[in-house]
């Protein structure tokens, strides 16, 4: 099962184990990651479960769609070229060792 | 405080209890539902989880060891059947024999699916969706139904008609009223639903009216009051839910139509129990006219909130801005804002293009939006709710403008 690594605003680092299709999101709430809010669960709705992604990892991640890329222009946070929302990043075994950082601000 | 019972393990229920712990609460935290399956996405149910796309686990808000860390005890598939809570100490009993005492007391029961008063509504083949056993039967029939039914045009039943088209089974959709979705949005937006599943391939019928569900054992049809059957091996009734109030009455508590009346701080008519989610009748939370119920996954979540710091004694009234989703086909609805007491609409954008925005005026003040396949609209009035912000009525219709470039500050 591959891992994430999740980066905390003030820094805490928080790695655990995501099953394949799993959303980054999904990980994260489940298991109490602070700073990952996600109040619409994960359809796209809310834009409230905003992450940087690492370099590293930015080929492998992928596009936002259309939707994504319209509600990322709506986060609390500055949208940065690697902003996603956390909930439309679905784990492959190719993504393990994923890098995120929490955006400060998803309110 | 000491001991807080939750009753009801639904979405506001499991906030509460993050939320109290959040907070700091060091006491005993339980959290009982009558399901088998601890806290979990009830949206899914009537979209991926139907077709395939989520199963159980992905469903879950929280995994069991969120729980277990927290000292968060859950008992799942345990109804509380009698409830006290007369002096400082309450007690409960569940169904299974089990007594709980507490000091501390929140209700989140939800609601439960309206169910048809109509002949032959109890076939083999007739279901209602609100919880996950709800959808297993629904997905146990799935692949075999042909002919799908869909009594009641609201949210869950365009839901799953949507999803049955999409499947390439035969849909009709019956509707009581003149229009579809009449309680949540305007004729504009009820229209474009109309003409936009009939052109999907749905059937949609208005000003329905349904004599009885015919065959046996199982469903082979819907009767018209014109003496028409509507072939069927699968329908599908959405009309509404009831908020659960049993144990509220039981605790004497004031109810209107069965939901839990509670003020701004979700406090019931005893100041002492909070209540929060689909079964209360809470104060319009941006300051508007009278009370309403708001059955969305973000009131139940931002009403528990302001109910787990109530118990604890800090005092936070409501003020979030109600929003709200609904997938159907390719077609994303995105609700902010409550707009009941509207007197002038905005369209911005084309409705054929099935890409465009409703926003609802009261007295010239912006106060929601329906957004359809338009995502930056709805965020911006969102966000100009959430500042008390407005954006004037005479600009909002211009698409050649980003819709947040004309929000202006507000005085309210």
């Amino acid at each position: 099962m591959p891992d994430i690594t999740y980066i905390s605003p003030d820094g805490v680092s928080t790695t655990l184990e995501a099953r394949l299709g799993d959303s980054v999101m999904e990980v994260a709430v489940k298991h109490g990651v602070a700073g990952i809010v996600a109040e619409c669960g994960g359809a796209c709705s809310c834009a409230t479960c905003h992450v940087y992604v690492d370099a590293d990892f930015m080929d492998r991640v992928g596009e936002p769609s259309d939707l994504e890329d319209d509600m990322l222009d709506g986060t609390a946070s500055d949208r940065l070229p690697n902003s996603r929302l956390s909930c439309q990043i679905k784990m492959r075994a190719d993504l393990d060792g994923l890098l995120v950082r929490i955006a400060p601000e998803q309110l | 405080m000491n001991d807080i019972l939750i009753v009801g393990a639904g979405q506001a229920g499991m906030q509460i209890a993050v939320s109290l712990r959040e907070l700091g609460f060091g006491g005993t935290i339980t959290l009982v539902g009558s399901e088998s399956a601890g806290p979990y996405q009830r949206p899914p149910l009537s979209k991926a989880y139907l077709a395939g796309d989520a199963d159980v686990e992905s469903l879950e808000l929280r995994a069991p060891s969120f729980y277990e860390d927290r000292e968060i005890t859950l008992l799942c598939g345990d109804a509380v059947t009698t409830i006290e809570f007369a002096g400082q100490q309450g007690v409960a009993t569940t169904a299974s024999g089990v007594t709980l005492h507490f000091d501390g007391l929140a209700l989140t029961p939800g609601s439960e699916p309206r169910r048809l008063p109509i002949d032959g509504a109890d076939l083999d083949g007739v279901l209602y969706l609100r919880d996950l056993d709800d959808a297993d039967r629904l997905k146990a029939r799935w692949d075999a139904a042909h002919n799908v039914v869909v009594i009641g045009g609201g949210f869950i039943g365009l839901e799953v008609a949507a999803g049955a088209r999409k499947a390439g089974k035969t849909v009709t959709v019956l509707e009581a009223a003149d229009r579809l979705i009449a309680r949540a949005v305007a004729p504009v937006t009820s229209e474009f639903y109309h003409q936009a599943h009939v052109r999907r391939g749905i059937d949609v019928r208005l000003d329905a009216h349904i004599a009885r569900i015919t065959g046996g054992p199982a469903v082979t049809g819907v009767e018209l009051g014109d003496g028409s059957v509507i072939a069927a091996d699968l329908v599908l009734i959405g009309i509404g839910v009831i908020a659960r109030s049993a144990l509220a009455e039981q605790l004497g508590l004031e109810l209107a139509n069965s939901a839990i009346v509670v003020d701004e701080f979700a406090r019931t008519s005893n100041p002492r129990i909070v209540a929060a989610g689909d079964a209360v009748l809470l104060p319009h939370p941006l300051g508007g006219e009278g009370s309403v119920r708001l059955e969305s996954v973000q009131n139940a979540v931002d009403q528990a909130k302001v109910a787990a710091a109530t118990l604890l004694g800090t005092l936070e009234p409501y003020t979030a801005v109600p929003w709200f989703w609904s997938d159907q086909a390719d077609l994303k609805l995105q609700i902010a804002g409550l707009s009941t007491g509207f007197d002038d609409i905005v369209i911005r954008g084309n409705p054929d293009d099935e890409h465009f925005s409703v926003l609802y005026y009261r007295e010239g003040r912006l106060i929601a939006i329906d957004s359809i396949n338009d995502a930056p609209d709805y965020m911006a009035v969102r966000r100009a709710l959430g500042q008390k912000a407005t954006i004037p009525a005479e600009l909002a219709g211009d698409t050649s403008v980003a819709l947040k470039s004309l929000v202006i500050a507000g005085t309210a």
